[in-house]
């Protein structure tokens, strides 16, 4: 069985992460590298996404919300909880496995293939610690940020919808914000940012560190750690949801 | 002097190289030779340690690497320079990042200090004015000199070429040669090259190991290489008639006559 060969292989590259670095400055250059790489990469598509998923969770919630019982602030209040429960951190790193997890896979995957990583060990680097563990590190410090981000944007988003389409006004909506807010909330979108970055970091690195062959499966290789690594947030999504809340 | 004792690799139920042993001596270019896919690039890197060998030994100076523990390995590989047939350079530094690497890495070197080697090496291998320029913007040959560079910054006790001339023009194939034998004696270096090019056999083949299909099949050196027997090696060496030629003019140097002359074969027959 391929899977229980490669999840061996997967826990293996984890452990050879860890060994003390040649050269602790050269490990600190790489990782800041791959934190503006992540970090700033992918900022102006989360900005995109999480305004317009704000804006869209305003209106459609406006619309199902049609009983006169319930005061409009309460628009506000699903919008927030959904933005900061699921929109913010499963949507955002949904699209992160493709933007970050594709470049990461598709990194190592033509080192792999060109023979740099070879060229490394030779050198005497242990590549898993020089190459993939800053990647997971910086992917466990900005991926989170991003999350945060999303949150602040996707609430931002769903108030300018609110007061462009005429639905509540910005201070009602500021009003339906304060209430009943559960800061335990924040607390479970930030375990699901961290387990979703390890994610996103860790399984691309593993397909492309072990790609074999040439251009074609560095191809096929991002697509597949795209594509697990989004089956693995989905599921590990409900995991926690069911352990958490 | 780097010493191989019965190595053996397989691949699946694929086995690629069958019970190989070398001697490779220090200050000389050991060469193995082969066609394509005889095992040339498996055997080298089973030397260096990036395929482990299903059994065998490969001894640095005495020392048995392959049993060795993974610190103890990187302490040896620090001493050894590679030079990949792909170049293998990274391609998000430039010619002289990727230089400089091994010496970011390696060394506590101030940075002019660093620079000056980066540009003396670069000079060995005659790559000027191309310190800012990426990977991609070399011509093949300067990016196997600069691989070249990389591979002899920290100045290696053991250099390893695979098919350092792949690929390229015969012109700058023989300039890439002579620089390799000459930073071989120069250093007294132990270096192995991968080759399929009758020109480095005998220009620099001061050890050559025949590879058929992952077995040894000859070992000599390039004055022996002339006279040998073994039908498969002058199948390969010897493929054309012009080299046919140039053998024999070699015999006749050697030796001042041509046993078993191909014409003589043909009027006796
Ligand atoms: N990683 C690998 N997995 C399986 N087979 C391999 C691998 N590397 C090389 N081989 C096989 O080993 C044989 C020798 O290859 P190689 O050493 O690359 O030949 P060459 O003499 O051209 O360098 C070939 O038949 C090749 O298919
Ligand atoms: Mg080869």
């Amino acid at each position: 069985m391929t899977i229980f060969s490669d999840i061996g292989r997967y826990l293996l590259m984890i452990k050879g992460m860890f060994s003390r670095p040649e050269n602790g400055r050269m490990y600190w250059k790489e990782f800041m590298h791959q934190c503006t790489e992540i970090g700033i990469g992918a900022l102006g598509i989360v900005a995109i996404i999480s305004v317009f998923i704000g804006a869209v969770s305003t209106l459609q919630t406006a619309y199902q919300l049609i009983s006169p019982l319930i005061p409009l602030s309460t628009i506000a209040q699903i919008v927030r909880d959904t933005v900061i429960l699921e929109f913010a951190p499963t949507l955002t790193c949904i699209v992160l496995a493709g933007v970050i997890g594709s470049k990461i896979a598709s990194e190592l995957g033509n080192m792999r293939v060109s023979e740099q990583i070879d060229a490394l060990e030779i050198m005497g680097i242990n590549t898993k610690a020089y190459l993939v563990l800053p990647k997971i590190l910086a992917g466990l410090l900005m991926i989170p940020f991003l999350v945060i981000i999303a949150m602040a944007l996707g609430i931002w988003g769903g108030r300018v919808a609110a007061i462009s389409a005429n639905i509540i006004s910005g201070n009602i909506y500021d009003k339906g914000l304060h209430e009943g807010f559960k800061a335990y909330n924040v607390f479970f979108a930030l375990a699901k940012g961290y387990t979703f970055a390890f994610i996103i970091s860790s399984i691309p690195a593993f397909y492309g560190y072990y790609v074999k062959g040439g251009a074609l499966e560095i191809g096929r290789s991002s697509t597949k750690a795209v594509v697990v690594s989004c089956i693995l947030i989905l599921f590990s999504d409900y995991i926690l949801s069911a352990l958490l809340l | 002097m780097i010493e191989v004792r019965n190595i053996q690799k397989s691949f699946g139920d694929k086995t690629v190289i069958h019970n190989v042993s070398a001697v490779m001596k220090a200050g000389q270019c050991n060469l193995i030779i082969g066609t394509s896919g005889s095992g040339k690039t498996v055997l080298m890197k089973c030397m260096v340690g990036l395929f482990d060998p299903d059994h065998g030994e490969v001894l640095y100076s005495g020392q048995n690497f392959t049993e060795m523990s993974p610190e103890a390995k990187t302490e040896i590989r620090k001493e050894i320079g590679m030079l990949f047939q792909g170049s293998a350079l990274f391609d998000s530094q430039t010619v002289e990042q990727n230089v400089m690497f091994p010496l970011d890495m390696f060394t506590k070197w101030p940075h002019s200090k660093k620079l000056e080697r980066v540009n003396e090496v670069l000079a060995r291998v005659n790559i000027v004015d191309a310190n800012k320029k990426y990977p991609a913007e070399l011509s093949g040959g300067m990016k196997k000199r600069v691989a070249l560079a990389r591979a002899i910054v920290l100045n290696p006790k053991y250099l390893f070429c695979d098919e350092p001339n792949s690929g390229l023009d015969p012109q700058t194939s023989l300039v890439i040669d002579k620089l390799i034998q000459e930073i071989t004696k120069e250093f007294n270096i132990t270096t192995v090259v991968n080759t399929h090019d009758m020109n480095s056999v005998m220009e620099i083949g001061n050890y050559i190991l025949y590879m058929y299909q992952g077995h040894k099949e000859w070992e000599g050196n390039n004055r022996e290489i002339i006279f040998s027997k073994n039908q498969r090696l002058n199948e390969f060496i010897f493929a054309s008639e012009f080299l046919k030629d140039a053998k024999e003019m070699r015999m006749l140097e050697e030796t001042g006559r041509i046993p078993n002359h191909r014409n003589l074969d043909d009027t006796q027959k």
